[in-house]
């Protein structure tokens, strides 16, 4: 069995000593092979930002695709082969701004497919614009004189879209986070791991000590029931998400492939291409 | 006895026209005619003037005709819109509900048949459309028996009841009709068909068909006029076969799903219109760039913007051909009949996996959406060719990855699907190298770059050209692309018969240009004409550019949103200075 080292690459990333993104690269890593993963029965895809280029980093299958579509892309890799592990990966950017169609119609979806953001409020490969993450009043090289814009909630939006697995972590507590991206792979359906990543160089507000002051972990609270959606939502309005942990899950609520009609267990990419004459016989009669 | 005549049905969007026809045209089509249909219909869905239109024929045909014959009728506005159609002796079968009017000036017998008070008598006014189809069968003289098992397919599954009733109200206005006109008319009394059995279609059902033939499972769309069709088809047929559609949430997510899903295997395709391939070029540049085979059919209508939504037009070209920013390999198909979008879209999805480049197959609203008969699809012929496709990879040193875009002689490397043991490689659309790795080398871009826009070079297609050139020296080579092949046939009929020769190219590879097979034609012909449904001459400007001859060739265009005509391409030929 794969150990997380066999989850390892020779490549040095790109990103900067001390980003949050290294953190969440070996909870994937370390993830993966709890689960029994082989790598070549997991598929990284990922968006563009800094973030993006975490597929190739990972010693996985990986595609690197365009600017906040790495949920269709990812979406399609499952159906095609729903055999695979499929994790989708991207930054606050990708799926929350351009990409934040795909991110609600994703969660309608409920492929049985993992989607981690790493969330640093802050656009960091085109060094330092706004984010839909970032804080009201927060100064960036495109807001100047800061956000006037109000802050994004993915939490709320993903439970208001019907998510069947809702979890935020912080890329400092390794072990919390690796066990929520093993609870992701686990959940039947898509499941929804926002992760605070600090961006250490064009990010002066939402830095580590920041995180550590003002986030609370669901763990405080011992009545807390991750199955109840009111009271999931609730906490997360109370806390101005500001919150970490497995926040809701939805274990009735059956995944997209297993409700297609007709759609089989198996890979659909390992079937049969050619119709048998009887097929192809019957296609056409209706045309007679 | 005749050998072809025209008929039409209009009446407000929602009123039975288009069940009337598909009844009707059912029975000729079983009876073995050749039939050519076009639809003309407005972006809305109740009310608004609608009429289908159809050419009956005892030979092949593929163009609506500039006259008319019969004219069914729902209201006076139908007669008002299309009695100029009629030619003169034409008749109209119009409700006498409305007290219909012969417009002034107009030669034209007019059959007022009370087809709402006959339907209402059995109970229901949805059954006009039995009423009317069923007085223009009788006019026509062709045997009830046929029609009457038509209406038992259409309504069988609503039990005896209904189907009762539909023949009775077939019955009632053929009666009715036959007692004013004093039985079928001879004037249209069409010759027997072959009685050859013939498929009888719309484009899009061919190319939903063809892809399933082709080994498409998947396809991931968007809904939009006129390609809506191909996902409704293939969503009645693909979970027979494993497979499914996904509606997605816009064109963008469509094209990507597709990527993904033909990435990880899966022969997937998508399809749209003008506005949906505009979202889609980002994406068209991506599995350019990491040579992922893509199939998408744009089929055409009126643009730019929202433009023309349910009318003719070809005026895409150029986005399908220089669409997506940066240089890619691409391979644009037109097929131009319905046989065509069957072969072509097998070969489409065999194109994209041979090349591992996006393919598009470009279509207009005419040849999408009209219905016409077609030769059988040839089950034999249909041959499945996945490319430099590997099952598994070659066990690699640990570190190692596989080259997936291993630097090869065609420019087109081995493939491994996500899943397999050894083939663990990087996909990215950032310039990488062999292994896929990001790399911004010049030596390597350049290599890179020159393996994929080579891959494609001297690509022929099955009939890149489809070429009609009994003339050695034609005094005119008509070059077309799409449905206009068969309206330039009638005018090259006519033009025969006043002395004036011609060839007649279809170009079918529309990208890469086929320019050395095309040099030939274009030097023999003393004019040439070039007939497309755009304003800017997209297919001439492709030929100039390509094969010279500038000084040679004129453009005949239409962008109004109707087909051409085959007068107006008659006309226009004969003015040609």
């Amino acid at each position: 069995m794969a150990t997380f080292k066999e989850f390892r690459n020779n490549v040095k990333p790109n990103w900067c000593p001390g980003c949050g993104d290294f953190s969440i690269q070996a909870a994937i890593q370390r993830a993966a092979a709890n689960v029994g993963l082989e790598p070549e029965e997991l598929a990284v895809i990922s968006g563009i930002g800094c973030s993006g280029r975490i597929s190739g980093y990972i010693n996985a299958y990986g595609l690197h695709g365009i600017h906040g579509r790495a949920l269709p892309i990812a979406q399609g890799v499952k159906l095609a082969n729903r055999e695979l592990t499929v994790i989708a990966s991207g930054g606050d950017g990708d799926g929350f701004a351009i990409g934040m169609g795909h991110t609600v119609h994703a969660i309608r979806r409920n492929l049985n497919i993992t989607y981690i953001v790493m969330d640093n409020q802050i656009y960091g490969l085109t060094k330092g614009q706004t984010s839909p993450r970032s804080a009201e009043g927060f100064k960036t090289k495109s807001t100047p004189e800061g956000s006037i814009e109000s802050t994004l909630s993915p939490l709320e939006i993903a439970m208001s879209a019907g998510a069947t697995f809702v979890a935020q972590s912080f890329s400092s507590d390794l072990k919390q986070l690796t066990a929520l991206i093993e609870a992701g792979i686990k959940h039947e359906g898509f499941s929804l791991i926002n992760v605070f990543s600090p961006c250490v160089t064009f990010n002066k507000i939402n830095t580590y000590d920041w995180f550590k002051q003002n986030i609370v972990n669901l763990e405080q609270f011992p009545d807390y029931d991750p199955s109840n959606r009111i009271m999931a939502m609730n906490k997360i309005m109370e806390t101005e998400g500001m919150l970490t942990g497995l926040i809701y899950q939805n274990t009735q609520r059956k995944s997209y492939e297993d409700m297609i009609s007709g759609f089989g267990a198996d890979a659909l990419a390992k079937q049969e291409l050619s119709l048998s004459e009887e097929q192809f016989n019957k296609l056409v009669a209706e045309f007679k | 006895m005749i050998s072809q005549l025209s008929w039409k049905i209009g009446g407000q969007q929602g009123e039975g026209v288009e069940s009337t026809d598909r009844i009707f045209s059912t029975a000729l089509n079983r009876l073995g005619y050749y039939l050519y249909g076009y639809r003309h219909f407005s972006s809305r869905i109740k009310g608004g003037h609608t009429n289908n239109k159809i050419r009956i024929s005892t030979y092949p045909i593929r163009a609506i005709s500039d006259d008319l014959d019969i004219l069914v009728a729902f209201d006076q506005e139908s007669i008002d819109l299309n009695a100029k159609e009629l030619r003169s002796g034409g008749v109209i079968v119009a409700d006498a509900k409305f007290n219909p009017v012969v417009p002034e000036g107009i030669d034209a017998r007019l059959f007022a048949v009370p087809i709402t008070a006959m339907a209402e008598e059995l109970g229901t006014s949805l059954m006009k459309n039995m009423v009317a189809s069923g007085a223009s069968w009788a006019l026509l003289g062709l045997p009830l028996e046929v029609f009457n098992k038509a209406v038992e397919e259409e309504f069988g599954r609503k039990g005896a009841a209904v189907v009762e009733k539909n023949i009775e109200a077939v019955k009632r206005g053929a009666e009715f009709v036959l007692e004013q006109a004093g039985g079928p008319l001879n004037e249209f009394k069409l010759d027997e068909a072959d009685g050859r059995q013939k498929l009888f279609m719309i484009g899009n059902e061919a190319i939903g068909l063809g892809s399933l033939a082709a080994g498409c499972r998947l396809m991931s769309a968007y809904p939009i006029t006129p390609a809506s069709e191909i996902m409704e088809y293939l969503i009645k047929k693909l979970p027979a076969l494993g497979g499914t559609v996904v509606q997605t949430e816009d064109e963008i997510a469509a094209v990507t799903m597709a990527i993904g899903a033909n990435y990880a295997g899966v022969r997937t395709m998508t399809a749209s219109a003008g506005p949906g391939l505009s979202l889609m070029m980002e994406a068209i540049g991506l599995a350019g760039m990491t040579e992922t085979p893509l199939v998408i059919v744009d089929t055409q209508r009126g643009g730019p913007s929202t433009g023309l939504p349910t009318k003719q037009e070809q005026s895409d070209l150029n986005a399908m051909v220089y669409g997506t920013h940066g240089e890619i390999p691409k391979i644009v198909i037109a097929p131009a009949s319905i046989e065509d979008c069957f072969y072509d879209m097998i070969e489409a999805f065999n194109l994209s996996e041979q090349y591992q480049v996006p393919v598009i197959v470009m279509t207009d609203l005419q040849l999408s959406l009209g219905k016409q008969s077609c030769e059988p699809f040839d089950f034999q012929s249909i041959q499945i060719n996945r490319g430099k496709l590997i099952e598994e990879a070659p066990e690699l040193e640990a570190q190692q990855l596989f080259k997936r875009y291993e630097l090869t002689e065609d420019g087109v490397s081995p493939r491994v699907l996500p899943g397999a043991k050894h083939g663990i490689h990087h996909v990215t659309g950032v310039e990488h190298d062999e292994t896929g790795r990001p790399s911004e080398s010049a030596v390597n871009r350049q290599n890179m770059m020159d393996k994929r826009l080579n891959k494609l070079n001297g690509l022929q297609i099955r009939d890149g050209l489809r070429i009609d050139a009994a003339n050695e020296t034609p005094d005119l080579l008509i070059i077309g692309m799409g449905s206009t092949g068969g309206t330039i046939d009638q005018a090259r009929e006519w033009l025969a018969k006043d002395g004036i020769t011609s060839n007649h190219i279809t170009i079918r590879q529309i990208h890469p240009f086929p320019t050395e097979q095309l040099i030939p034609h274009l030097q023999q012909a003393k004019k040439v004409v070039v007939i497309e449904n755009n304003a800017t001459a997209q297919l001439a400007g492709q030929i100039k550019m390509h094969a010279g001859f500038a000084e040679k060739i004129r453009s005949l265009l239409k962008y109004d949103g109707n087909p051409f005509l085959p007068s107006e391409v008659y006309k226009a030929c004969k003015e040609l200075d």
